[in-house]
């Protein structure tokens, strides 16, 4: 057991996968030799040499063209595009190509590649750097989409992305590079569509994704302590797929959803699994499912207005105790 | 596919398998039929549904499934499916606990990632089955439940949450009663529990409850001979204790002079036969009903019942008739009955009654109704209450005709036919002097027969 920042959780989960197997290889915007922008990825590129770890033009259509090839030609790569905003500039190959050509040749290719990105706000970089795009990829059939919110999370999730035979979209929130958390030793491998329950509770099911975890988190030990009501926050984890098992089974127990979500408020995450509860979980509510998003709005870069913006522990308080009746 | 527990009538709740047909391995058409089942109020043969093998039978001779529970799996090319009778295992629709399997078919609609063991209908009985449970089928989305559980609004504008809704449902707590707790007085889960609990407790007190294994114990010197509960043995103890104790009756006592009644009856039974061929035969019981539809029509506020927060009213008559068989009774309702000739009655009745005995009711042949008769006078009991059979206001006690001597002109003793009969009331719709009144036109009406044959 180690503590670990998610930062270098990157470098051992990407390290683990590369040792493991020799197809992996890793390509990016100075991912290499610079180590990442983020300073995810420092150190594979001694490790592993230039023909396993390759720095790319700054060109997102190559990165995932090459990495689309590499893939269908036999190899397991892992592509890193710098900011989950730029997804938009190559969503021809997130869209379309990725996700279809195992269903459109009958499975005589595959597609087993992840593609890295980070993603989110809280890091000051405006309107074209801090989106939360976790929806753009959920809404795509034949994209599996994954949002870590811990180091030990970053590593087990990042294994199973590499090892699943389609393509998997791996969200790294950028604002939570810097935290850190225990990690067990050796070899960790998770599993995808797996939601976790990080504090249990029986007032009210809250949900929350990557860097909304922790907020989640800090709002349920308010709540518990100031108002009494009993959160239990469950990490969504895995978007596609979903576990709606874990997430119903909450919802059954505790009568009470909420979610709390970084993505813009319309057709976000949340709303398709309020859609889920409100259809197979109607006579469970004993109350309306309440989201907590940022609004549909673009993020500013200024830092004042950009946490305004977000939710936060004061917000996500207020909501749910006004909603409980506390 | 999965072939299921069928939905027998809206409060059949679950049904018990009596009978297979098939055995595993039998190849099964469309229309084949499968299986027997007895439900507290019939017993039916089911019929497949689709060409198949029938690969696994997973309730058999005996056991008691809720609707919807999977009773057996007919596979198009013979392969054993994956589903499994989960819902039956857990019928109750209970809780479902973090890693309820019941929840795994859920899944499937968004990506599911593969997993074994057992895929159920995620709310036993509440939730629409899956077509092709196992499979991974496209166009499948979400398990919307099956039923509703009443509106969302009652009629006084207080709002009651899903949750307290199914809850209320479930309990038997009569949403009007309570006060709500949650914003803007809605009626949340909580106020039911309590609710629910209280009563609890109240009947508790009411009756001291000896438990199955005291009372045993309390004959365990005396021989006896345990007899196990039909479903029908069951739902006539659990559905007339519910009715016994939340119905506030009270009871009508009258007598009724009936010489014109049989007259009547006579002059119409030898037309009939002057006609070669009978057409029908009347019975005194054919014309009593015709008589208290004849009386709910004159007196239309006791044609009604009590439905939870409000009163339904009705236009028709529609009439229970009690028919004992051998190990209980049903009340199939005759239709119409205001409307209907007392031959018309007469022969709707037999068929009725041949089916209720023959326990093949149809749901639509013994549910609703305003109104029931029960007559024990072809025992010679003079005079007797009855307990109201829900959802009615009210049932007719109908004793025998006796020859009684009664005071005629001139102060001088007469014979007449003389019927008693006792008329319990549903308080929370008929009260006391329109209780009466119904009563008093029902006696005018079949000491006056012809005006209700014409």
């Amino acid at each position: 057991m180690a503590e670990l920042s998610y930062r270098d959780a990157v470098i051992r989960g990407i390290s683990q996968e590369m040792e493991r197997d020799q197809d992996v290889v890793f390509l990016g915007e100075d991912v290499a030799k610079a180590g990442g922008v983020f300073k995810a990825t420092v150190g594979l590129y001694d490790k592993f040499g230039p023909l396993r770890v390759r720095d790319t033009p700054i060109s997102e259509q190559a990165i995932l063209g090459a990495a689309m090839g590499a893939a269908m030609t036999g190899l397991k790569p892992i592509a890193e595009i710098m900011f989950s905003d730029f997804i938009a500039v190559c969503f021809d190959y997130i869209a379309n190509e990725f996700p279809k050509s195992r269903y459109m040749t009958n499975g005589q290719t595959k597609c087993p590649l992840v593609v890295r990105t980070g993603n989110g706000a809280g890091s000051r970089f405006g309107a074209q750097h801090s989106q939360s795009v976790e929806n753009w990829c959920m809404m795509i059939p034949g994209l599996k989409v994954v949002a870590p919110s811990s180091p030990r999370d970053v590593i087990g999730l990042l294994a199973a992305s590499v090892r699943d035979p389609d393509p998997v979209i791996f969200l790294e929130h950028k604002s939570l590079y810097s935290i850190k958390g225990e990690v067990p030793d050796g070899e960790i491998v998770d599993t995808l569509g797996t939601a976790k329950i990080l504090r249990p509770g029986k007032d009210a099911t809250i949900l929350a994704l990557a860097m909304m975890v922790p907020r989640a988190l800090a709002s349920a030990e308010k709540l518990a302590t100031e108002h009494g009501i009993e959160c239990e926050v469950i990490d969504v984890r895995s978007l596609v797929p979903l576990d709606t098992q874990t997430i119903l089974g909450s919802v059954a127990r505790t009568n009470r959803l909420f979610t709390v979500e970084e993505n813009p408020r319309l057709c976000g995450w949340g709303a398709e699994i309020v859609s889920i509860v409100a259809d197979e979980a109607f006579y469970d509510l004993d109350g309306p499912p309440v989201r907590i998003t940022t609004p549909h709005c673009p993020l500013p870069a200024s830092d004042l207005l950009e946490d305004a913006m977000l939710p936060n522990v004061d917000r996500i308080v207020d909501r749910i105790r006004r909603t409980m009746g506390a | 596919m999965n072939v299921l527990m069928p939905q027998l009538g809206e409060t059949v709740a679950e049904g018990k398998i009596t009978k297979w047909f098939k055995s595993v391995g039998d190849v099964v058409q469309a229309g084949d039929l499968l299986f027997e089942i007895e439900t507290d109020k019939t017993s039916m043969e089911v019929p497949a549904v689709e060409d198949g093998t029938l690969t696994d039978i997973h309730l058999q001779v005996g056991a008691v499934a809720p609707v919807g529970a999977v009773v057996a799996m007919i596979s198009a090319n013979g392969v054993s499916g994956t589903a499994t009778a989960g819902s039956a295992a857990s019928p109750s629709g209970a809780k479902t606990a973090n890693k309820d399997p019941n929840l795994e078919a859920a899944l499937s609609g968004y990506g599911a990632m593969p997993t074994e063991g057992p895929q159920a209908p995620s709310r036993g009985s509440l939730v629409a089955p899956s077509p092709t449970q196992g499979a991974l089928d496209p166009f499948f989305e979400v398990r919307t439940p099956a039923r509703n559980y009443g509106p969302a609004r009652l009629s006084g504008g207080t709002l009651i949450t899903p949750l307290a809704r199914r809850l209320a449902d479930e309990k038997g707590v009569d949403l009007g009663a309570l006060t709500g707790s949650g914003g803007r007085g809605r009626i949340v889960a909580a106020d039911v529990m309590a609710a629910a609990s209280s009563a609890a407790v109240h009947r508790g007190q009411l009756v001291p409850a000896e438990s199955k294994s005291n009372i045993v114990a309390l004959y365990q010197d005396v021989e006896f001979e345990e007899v196990p509960l039909s479903g029908m043995r069951s739902t006539i103890a659990r559905r007339l204790v519910d009715a016994k104790q939340t119905i506030p009756h009270f009871y009508l006592s009258a007598d009724i002079r009936v010489d014109a009644l049989l007259e009547l009856r006579k002059q119409a039974n030898d037309a009939a036969l002057r006609t070669g061929e009978p057409a029908y035969k009347l019975s005194v019981n054919d014309l009593i009903i015709k008589g208290l539809g004849a009386a709910l029509q004159r007196v239309p506020a006791a044609n009604a019942v009590w439905a939870g927060d409000r009163i339904l009213r009705f236009k028709r008559s529609d009439i229970g008739v009690a028919v004992s068989v051998d190990d209980g009774l049903f009340t199939p309702v005759i239709r119409d009955v205001d409307r209907k000739s007392p031959s018309h009655i007469s022969f709707e009745m037999k068929e009725l009654a041949a089916r209720a005995r023959a326990k093949k009711l149809l749901p639509a042949q013994y549910t609703g109704g305003v109104s029931a008769i029960s007559n024990l006078g072809m025992y010679g009991t003079r005079q007797f209450t009855a307990i109201i059979n829900p959802p009615h206001s009210s049932i007719l006690a109908v004793g025998a005709v006796e020859r009684r001597p009664t005071e005629g002109p001139h102060g001088r003793p007469v014979f007449a036919s003389m019927m008693s009969v006792t008329l319990s009331c549903d308080h929370r719709v008929i009260d006391g002097a329109l209780g009466a009144r119904l009563l008093e036109t029902l006696r005018a009406v079949l000491e006056d027969p012809i005006a209700m044959v014409v």
